[in-house]
């Protein structure tokens, strides 16, 4: 509970300091839907070309891709752990961080939330509702429950994949470019999985499996039985890897001494 | 004169070898995002061997080639002059015995060489390996390649000054950057080829200067395109050097004055 209402002022700060700058925030708002629409051009654009992408349909990728902008939205409203080295690292924020009572992490993820990218579910929540609505799926109650677990499934292993990246800056000082490349392999989920080398459909399941963050649990919902099992162990995959994220920022807690002298 | 500008370029290039590591990270980015485009398009055409007169083939290069340009044309010089602007040091550089904004323009040159010899050559030849790519042998479309490839830089960099000035009259125009970058990646054809758009869609982007960037000079490697095809090909980009000034310069004497204003 002490938690949640710490989480709550934490908000309130957050909210102070953005609306200060009505502008800006409104821009950003504006930018993070652009960003969001040239992936649907794309999608639109190539399907006057071809009427499927290896047995997907127009509308199956474009729900696919509306699905994977809700976990994903989630997780970077509260993974904004990109200049963790820089901020907490090299100028030492860390310590502050490790005098208060209150888990590191926690702390981190509550001071660099940026709230606003939770737009992006209600993005999400449109397009895919604009492919599910041309493509005849009789949703039940039941899917919605799905829908939701399987989001939350979701940004577990977006974050667990995030916490194991930034826990590196724990051991070692020296800077590393793995986030973004990382990030740049995450855009491989949100498409069909069958299009890729079988090579890079494994890397996507077992080593970085970015798969259960879209494609996997969307292809469930649009009906499809091939990766029943895959999508439903999306919540477990969420599980181990944010297991393993915080496993890994524990013990580099422990080890940390600090780059300053 | 001359001499001093060349001077900018050679110290922004030592100043990105300090920092090469960075690029080392960046070449797998490049791949990663040649990968997803790749096996997207593949997808796309499936069993089609050729759309919109191109083959799958000559799609892979496109793709290969358009991201590997990008790493020579793209800087972020908007992003510099927006902060020399926020930050004041911008009335420093305007006191200086030369022009500001082709100071940044050489700089972004510096920049875009030093990607071009260790980031898109070594980048080209590993993704030449992974991806069955078909580029020329030695051939003049090199060089007319090239000749197109550092038009369109110079387009880009217009427009990038353009995107920075304006932070004289938006206070935070990070914003307005990033859309800016989204749009030109979108526009430029690196997303998509132009051709592959509908009918009504490229007609308005062949009205606007993002071609110039990367669909012109790419297209010019892809298709081997020469002559007569060629020379127009280069003369929409010169047009759209030359029109790209007025705007430029008539922001940058109007916003001169407005400093002068916030200073006092």
């Amino acid at each position: 509970m002490f938690q949640i209402r710490l989480f709550h002022e934490y908000f309130k700060q957050y909210m102070k300091t953005r609306l200060a700058y009505r502008w800006d925030f409104l821009a950003q708002f504006l930018t993070n839907f652009l960003f969001q629409a040239v992936n649907l051009v794309f999608i639109l654009v190539v399907f006057g070309h071809t009427s499927d992408l290896n047995g997907w349909n127009q509308y199956e990728v474009i729900a696919i891709y509306g699905y994977f902008l809700i976990p994903w939205s989630i997780f970077s409203a509260f993974f904004n752990l990109w200049d963790f080295n820089e901020k907490y690292i090299i100028k030492g924020e860390l310590d502050r961080v490790l005098t208060r009572p209150v888990h590191s992490l926690l702390q981190i993820i509550m001071e660099t939330m940026t709230p606003e990218s939770l737009i992006g579910v209600f993005t999400g929540v449109l397009v895919m509702g604009y492919g599910i609505y041309h493509l005849d799926l009789t949703w039940t109650l039941l899917d919605f429950f799905f829908l939701v677990l399987f989001s939350i499934g979701g940004v577990l292993v977006y974050g667990g994949i995030y916490t194991i990246l930034t826990s590196i800056s724990l051991y070692t000082d020296s800077k590393t470019d793995i986030q973004p490349i990382i990030f740049n392999v995450s855009t491989y989920g949100r498409y069909p999985i069958n299009i890729y080398h079988r090579f890079i459909q494994i890397a996507l399941t077992w080593v970085l499996p970015f798969a259960f963050v879209g494609f996997y649990p969307a292809s469930y919902l649009l009906d499809k039985q091939e990766w029943f099992w895959y999508a439903m162990a999306t919540p477990l995959v969420g599980i181990v890897y944010l297991g393993l994220g915080v496993f890994t920022w524990n013990q580099g807690i422990k080890r940390y001494r600090g780059a300053g002298n | 004169m001359l001499n001093m500008y060349w001077e900018v370029v050679r110290i922004r290039f030592l100043m990105m070898l300090a920092y090469r590591v960075n690029y080392y990270s960046g070449i797998i980015i490049y791949s990663l995002n040649i990968g997803v485009y790749y096996f997207l398009w593949m997808a796309i055409y499936g069993d089609n061997s050729s759309l919109q007169a191109m083959t799958a083939v000559q799609m892979a290069t496109y793709i290969a080639i358009s991201w590997m340009s990008r790493a020579f044309y793209f800087n972020n010089i908007d992003r510099e002059i927006a902060q020399e602007i926020r930050d004041g040091t911008v009335a420093i550089q305007l006191i200086r015995p030369y022009q500001y904004l082709f100071v940044k323009a050489f700089q972004g040159l510096g920049e875009g060489i030093f990607r071009l010899l260790l980031f898109s050559i070594p980048g080209m030849i590993i993704v030449s390996f992974i991806f069955p790519i078909d580029l020329p042998g030695i051939s003049p479309a090199w060089g007319y390649f090239a000749i197109s490839l550092f038009l369109g830089f110079i387009v880009n960099v217009q427009i990038n000054l353009m995107t920075g000035l304006l932070a004289f009259y938006i206070m935070n125009n990070q914003g307005l950057i990033f859309s800016k970058r989204v749009v030109v990646d979108l526009l430029s054809g690196l997303i998509i080829p132009i051709t592959f758009y509908p009918e009504w869609a490229q007609k308005i982007i062949m009205l606007l200067p993002f071609q110039a960037i990367s669909y012109l000079p790419t297209m010019t490697l892809v298709k081997g395109i020469s002559g007569s095809q060629f020379l127009d090909a280069v003369l929409i980009q010169l047009v759209w050097i030359l029109l790209l000034w007025i705007p430029i310069y008539l922001v940058w004497r109007h916003a001169r004055k407005q400093l002068i204003v916030q200073g006092g």
